[in-house]
């Protein structure tokens, strides 16, 4: 049965994938994106892996595609329809879409894979544990460099977004 | 694979005598699907008849009474006549978004239904991130709202679905805060586990002073995440005319209508697993009698879907600006402070247990 979901949730991923990039309106093409991004969440459901799925649909499908179509709410009107490219932009674009195809399925078939018998779930606690271990494998130290990487941006964010009031103050002061 | 479906064995065993096995398997969730959705299509109808009951009780009327005793049957009537209604639409509307909308909304709601434990063998789907896939699904439901205040082409509803986006991207950060609060005490996501950790206290006792303040932070920021009033910024009648759902009709509007009650049911559900021992009795009074639970359950959960519809009849509307300062200013910074206060707590062993 396993396969047969799979291979539904594939189809699902492959047509939406398509519809996402070739719809000319904008709203649709996110949506199509988000099925993509669910039907992933749902093959990381059949393998098991529930905390990496339910990760995919907070943060892509819940955050990241929320935040999307908050903005083409706020520069798109619904009559709109996106441009077609020029005929020579869509041969360049064919063809480095082969290339990035090819480089793919030759790694893809040039890759052994290691079947895994017994499959556990991976459960929250052996996640944390590793995340926060600075043995060998753990992950501590590149769980540091996102925690500080993300303060940098928020720090950036709010910087950005009260530029205006800090520049005036600034220039009294000057 | 390895969905444990508790309720369907029995089910399953039976169908397993008569027909091969992945077409016994595949039966049985789809029977247990049905027999979810036909229970909460009617009590999300009760939902709203117990709505409109402790309204006008609030406001001194007597409220539905005309269709069957005490007006039971008043919201089935309503039921039958959406379901007969013209489905109305805009003609500049973008009619595939529009049709897809309310199908988010109500599906994002009914899959959060299957992971709750209503006793100890009436659960659907006891998956071990349990709580964390609540949130999960629960922050999809918004996206239905967004696209039908779009696809409507109305700029009243577009409003709506603009503050609706902004009011649930903020307040979903303290529902997850909240609970995760309560997660340290338990030590596990899976909702079987939280449970069985209750029977040495419910786990509001269990974790006395942060778990009341996580507790009052939960119920605001989930009163704010169903877009109830005090919180109804994105359906301000005075303001919105109806908000996002004004160009729906029909089954499409009830659709939207029902996921509002059955997320408030879901909110209130949550909080009785997390902080009142889900189908747990007082003191272990019933223990004797495991199926009881479900009255248990759903009586906590009847008490706290009362104590949002009593928030929703005492205070005022907030303004947009007043939303966001309560959550970014006072609920996020006393969460974080108290998901410490809590760690510290468990750390130290000052949790009260029986």
């Amino acid at each position: 049965m396993e396969k047969y979901i799979f291979y539904i949730l594939s189809v699902i991923i492959i047509v939406f994938a398509v519809a996402s990039v070739s719809s000319r309106k904008m709203l649709r093409s996110v949506i199509y994106l988000l099925f993509v991004l669910c039907g992933i969440a749902g093959i990381y459901f059949l393998i098991d892996y529930n905390f990496l799925a339910a990760i995919q649909l907070t943060v892509y499908a819940g955050g990241i595609i929320v935040l999307i179509i908050f903005s083409v709410l706020l520069v798109h009107h619904i009559e709109m329809e996106l441009e077609m490219a020029k005929v020579s932009r869509k041969i360049l674009t064919g063809l480095l879409c082969l290339l990035g195809l090819a480089v793919f399925l030759y790694t893809i078939y040039n890759n052994d894979f290691n079947v895994v018998e017994n499959q556990v779930t991976t459960t929250t606690y052996d996640i944390g544990a590793k995340l926060l271990s600075y043995d060998a494998g753990g992950f501590i130290l590149p769980f540091e460099v996102i925690s500080l990487l993300l303060l940098a941006s928020m720090i950036g964010a709010i910087v950005i977004a009260k530029g205006r009031k800090l520049n005036d103050k600034n220039n009294e002061a000057l | 694979m390895n969905i444990s479906l508790n309720i369907t064995e029995t089910i399953q065993d039976w169908l397993m005598s008569m027909m091969p096995e992945g077409v016994a398997s595949i039966a049985a969730m789809v029977s247990v699907a049905l027999i979810y959705l036909i229970i909460f299509a009617v009590a999300g109808l009760y939902l709203v008849l117990l709505e409109r009951k402790v309204a006008a009780w609030f406001q001194l009327r007597i409220g539905p009474n005309r269709v069957g005793y005490w007006g039971l049957l008043q919201t089935m009537a309503d039921a039958l006549k959406l379901v007969s209604k013209e489905l109305t639409g805009t003609v500049k509307a973008d009619k595939f978004l529009y049709n897809l909308a309310p199908y988010f909304v109500i599906i994002s709601s009914l899959m959060a239904l299957a992971v709750f434990p209503f006793t100890k063998e009436f659960q659907a789907f006891d998956i071990n991130i349990g709580i964390f896939f609540l949130i999960a699904i629960s922050s999809v439901g918004v996206i239905g709202i967004l696209l039908a205040g779009w696809s409507s082409n109305n700029k009243f509803a577009l409003i709506g679905a603009m503050r609706s986006g902004v009011q649930t991207i903020s307040y979903e950060l303290s529902v997850g805060l909240s609970l995760l609060t309560m997660v340290l005490l338990t030590g596990s996501l899976q909702l079987s586990e939280i449970v069985e950790s209750q029977k040495e206290g419910w786990l509001i006792l269990q974790g006395h002073v942060p778990a009341i303040i996580a507790f009052m932070v939960y119920m605001i920021a989930g009163t704010a995440e169903t877009n109830r009033a005090p919180f109804d910024m994105v359906e301000a009648e005075s303001e919105l005319g109806a908000g996002f759902h004004t160009e729906y009709s029909g089954m499409k509007f009830a659709y939207f209508f029902l996921a509002e009650f059955i997320n408030m049911f879901i909110i209130a559900a949550i909080a009785t697993t997390v902080f009142f021992g889900a189908w747990l009795s007082p003191f272990g009074i019933t223990e004797s009698l495991p199926w009881l639970g479900v009255f248990w359950f759903l009586g906590k959960t009847i008490v706290l879907v009362f104590l949002m519809m009593w928030f929703r009849w005492t205070f005022p509307r907030l303004r947009v600006d007043q939303l966001l300062t309560l959550e970014w200013k006072y609920l996020l910074p006393i969460n974080l402070v108290n998901i410490v206060i809590m760690a510290v707590m468990v750390w130290l062993n000052l949790t009260i247990k029986f």
